[in-house]
């Protein structure tokens, strides 16, 4: 059944879609809690216990939720890389690549010009670390705007050879005596700042900033309504007049330069050096998130605090209910179970 | 008008009070209907009148509001329209639901409520033939879809409708892609099936059509049922009566502009040709010009290349050979921004598909051929209210109702949708408008129109190139007309050299002269 409902009235919409959703999402998660507790049972744990551990380490204490603030940073800005395609229709699987080669880029700068003073060097490297996610956003963005390859397949395929540049570059070019896997630290001038006495850096309000861009471009500007024309019409959008290949690169390549600007900001805001494998799958977690959230920013906020909670969590969890990390992952997976189910699942309740 | 209709057998299906709203439209408002058996029952009514929603809620594909539908009698429920199948009701909506690169027999068999787990591909052949025998609708069993024309498909999903044992036939504007013989064809099919006990509903707004076939019409308007009548006690003038409540006014057909051979030719098409990709007729050495203030008209069975020659126009199909000029400037590698920026309008054949982002709103629809205009501050806002005035504007222009802003593109029924197309493009004095199947779906009103703002266009100097099936709408707009078949110009012509049938005959790739061009 189509529906139209909920059209009509644009004035209220907004306040209304705010709380909705976030119920939605909110219930959502319950669900998911509640399955993650069986398994928990069936394995002879206590799942309250283990839900109280995962809550209180994380949002019952300031560094428990300052710490979630910190693993939020890169899985929300690489969210927004792969929601700004997603409304082209294009499929981004390569933030993952893309953030390792945004890192490099970044790091170069910071190894390079280690005199320059912070407030011309971070502004740099960010620029750089954009830069370097962009320039590998487009050779998959290029072969399927001339038709070659879909741009699905080649971005995931370029994420095995992202990692493997880097550490071609750490072990040689970047070669520093005194590490094994890892360049030399960046000079104070090339790190983040960091907030409140925690690990929060400027990263996180860059992501933040990113979100509200984001947000903002979609719903008021002309390049905003061109983007939403394309996403739902594309053959009739280039009919208007709307031209479709530069958007098609364009809004890949910027999809892929915020992904390298998050392998920047964990270069320089979280290890403070480039170490090989450094991502611990920032790219594909936000590839979930996007997805998860469809694409719309209070979604992508919302559940990216959430993964975060249950990530950090799940470190607690192998400590206090002895057992593995992995059986974070079966949470993760429930959430993405539960989420994915959602059109069936709560709209009928709705009606 | 009270419903004059009265009989005393039972109806097979009995509509009562079917209400509907959609986001700023009630589409069907305490809407009553019966049907019979063995009858045609012909649903008539101008774009938007409901006709297509009443069906869609019979068939299961919406939810009324409120109302009951009983079958024989007895109080029925239609949740879907698998609820719908099992209640006999079957339904052929206008895009066919066939699948191209099956075989007829293989479609149909898809389609079958009893379809075995091991498929036997004689039985099915065997079935396909004897319905096909017995209600004239030959089609090859073996051959894929993709390869039959828009009337033999229209025959497949009949035949998969008597196949899985419908009684209730449901054809949404079955004529729309029909050619003339193919109608009576088709009248003929469906005056076998009524004598062998189906009924049928046949959504139109044809009037000939109507009465040519219709046992019974019921006229909606405006989502209400303006009246229902027997094929005897009804009269061309009595349905228009119906259907408007306003008498129509005639076409201003002013005195034809001086076409000016030496002013600037819009579009100069040298020797043009394409590639044709996937399903797309390639063009083959197209000369044509189009002059400031002059119609041409390009004729032809739909699929022979005209969508491409639009395209072409228009910048989205690549120019393989040739040479393509607008305004006297080499425009071969033009983007469609650019064509655009010189002024030209361009109205598609299929605006759901060609024009529109379905989902959004009216409003952001009308601002996207040229988002530049309606920008502020460099592109970081847009003047919604600018828009909306010249919104507003040109509907009124056209005497066209205004839908609602901030409904979705997609909830407007085909009319209004070409109604917002022709607003769009038409909003800005176009100096070339690019017309494809301009009245399609349009009712008679709205068609005047349309045909009106073209010939206002002319006299304003605008060049037009218009496309269509229509030889009526064609001979009375053209200055000159073109015809196409498989991709080639195989005639041009004066409207006053030629007659429908020589143009007739060319459509269809009989050789006949070419006339001068």
């Amino acid at each position: 059944m189509v529906q139209t409902e909920g059209l009509s009235r644009q004035a209220s919409l907004l306040n209304n879609k705010f709380v909705s959703t976030a119920i939605r999402y909110l219930l959502m998660i319950l669900v998911a809690f509640v399955f993650f507790g069986v398994i928990l049972l069936i394995s002879g744990k206590n799942p309250l216990q283990a839900f109280k551990d995962i809550f209180s380490s994380t949002l019952g204490s300031a560094y428990g939720f300052s710490e979630v603030l910190v693993a939020m940073t890169p899985i929300l800005i690489t969210a927004l890389a792969v929601a700004l395609p997603s409304k082209i229709m294009m499929i981004n699987v390569g933030a993952e690549g893309q953030l390792f080669i945004g890192a490099a880029f970044a790091t170069w700068g910071a190894l390079t010009f280690p005199n320059l003073p912070g407030w011309i060097l971070i502004p740099l490297m960010m620029l750089l670390g954009f830069l370097g996610g962009a320039v590998w956003a487009f050779i998959p963005a290029y072969l399927k705007s001339i038709g070659l390859v879909n741009e699905t397949i080649s971005s995931l395929l370029l994420n095995s050879v992202a990692p493997n540049i880097i550490g071609f570059l750490i072990y040689g070019f970047w070669y520093s005596p005194m590490d094994v896997n890892k360049t030399a630290n960046f000079v104070a001038a090339a790190r983040l700042p960091t907030f409140f006495g925690t690990r929060i850096s400027l990263g996180f309000f860059i992501g933040l900033v990113l979100l509200a861009i984001f947000w903002a471009v979609m719903k008021y500007t002309r390049w905003g309504l061109e983007i939403r024309a394309i996403g739902g019409n594309a053959q009739a959008s280039r009919r208007n007049g709307i031209p479709l290949k530069a958007y098609m690169i364009l809004v890949f390549c910027i999809g892929g330069g915020i992904a390298g600007l998050a392998g920047m900001v964990q270069a320089s805001g979280f290890y403070g050096t480039l170490i090989t494998n450094f991502s611990m799958g920032w790219g594909f977690m936000g590839f979930l998130i996007s997805w998860l959230a469809g694409g719309d920013p209070i979604g992508i906020l919302l559940m990216s605090f959430v993964v975060s909670v249950i990530l950090s969590g799940g470190n607690l969890l192998q400590i206090t209910q002895g057992v593995p990390y992995a059986v974070i992952n079966i949470l993760l997976a429930f959430t993405l179970f539960v989420v994915l189910a959602k059109p069936t699942f709560f709209k009928r309740s709705k009606a | 008008m009270t419903r004059s209709a009265t009989n005393t057998q039972q109806p097979l299906l009995s509509l009562q009070g079917i209400t509907k709203s959609f986001p700023g439209v009630r589409a069907n408002d305490a809407i009553d209907l019966d049907i019979f058996r063995s009858e045609v029952h012909a649903l008539l009514g101008e774009n938007g009148a409901g006709k297509s929603t009443l069906m869609k809620i019979l068939y299961g594909f919406y939810h009324a509001d409120s109302g009951k539908i009983f079958r024989e009698g007895q109080l029925v429920q239609i949740q879907s329209p698998a609820d719908a199948r099992n209640l006999q009701i079957g339904m052929v909506f206008q895009e066919f639901n066939l699948i191209p690169a099956f075989t007829v027999s293989e479609n149909i068999a898809l389609f079958l409520p009893d379809l075995k787990a091991v498929l036997h591909p004689r039985e099915i052949d065997a079935k396909v033939k004897e319905i096909s025998d017995r209600y004239e609708l030959h089609v090859d069993p073996h051959a894929l879809v993709s390869r039959l024309c828009i009337g033999e498909q229209q025959k497949v999903e009949i035949i998969k409708l008597l196949l899985s044992n419908s009684r209730v036939l449901i054809l949404d504007e079955p004529t729309r892609v029909l050619a003339p013989h193919e109608v009576k064809a088709l009248f003929g099919v469906l005056s076998k099936l009524r004598q062998d006990g189906y009924a049928i509903i046949l959504i139109t707004h044809k009037l000939n059509e109507v009465l040519e076939c219709a046992d019974r019409i019921t006229v909606l308007r405006k989502g209400r049922v303006a009246g229902s009548l027997l094929r005897k006690d009804a009269s061309e003038g009595k349905l228009i009566e119906l259907m408007f409540e306003k008498s129509l006014a005639k076409l201003k057909t002013k005195k034809r502009a001086l076409v000016q051979k030496s002013a600037q030719v819009f579009l100069h098409l040298d020797h043009a040709s394409t590639k044709g990709e996937g399903t797309s007729v390639a063009l083959k050495d197209i000369c044509l010009d189009v002059f400031p203030g002059e119609i041409v008209g390009v004729a032809g069975v739909s699929g022979n290349g005209q969508r491409e020659l639009g395209d072409l126009v228009l910048g989205m199909e690549r120019c393989t050979g040739g040479k393509k000029y607008l305004l006297g400037r080499d425009a071969t590698r033009w983007s469609i921004g650019k064509i655009r920026e010189q002024g030209l309008a361009f109205i598609p054949e299929n605006p759901l598909q060609m024009a529109v982002t379905p989902w959004m709103p009216v409003i952001e629809n009308m601002a996207l051929t040229r988002t530049r205009h309606y920008a502020k501050w460099g592109g970081l806002g847009m003047n919604w209210r600018k828009l909306a005035d010249e919104t507003r504007e040109s509907f009124a222009r056209f005497g066209f109702s205004v839908p609602s802003f901030y409904s979705p593109a997609r909830s407007l029924s085909g009319g209004n949708l070409q109604r917002m197309t022709i607003a769009r493009e038409m909003a800005f004095d176009p100096r070339f408008i690019l017309a494809s199947y301009l009245t399609s779906g349009l009712d008679v009103q709205s068609t005047l129109a349309a045909r009106q703002a073209l010939i206002d266009a002319r006299a304003k100097g605008t060049g037009i190139l218009l496309i269509s099936e229509d030889l009526e709408e064609l001979f009375s707009l053209s200055d000159r007309i073109v015809v196409m078949y498989e991709g080639q110009i195989v005639g041009s012509f004066k409207p006053e050299e030629t007659n429908v049938y020589q143009v007739g005959f060319l459509m269809t790739g009989s050789k006949v002269e070419h006339g001068a061009n």
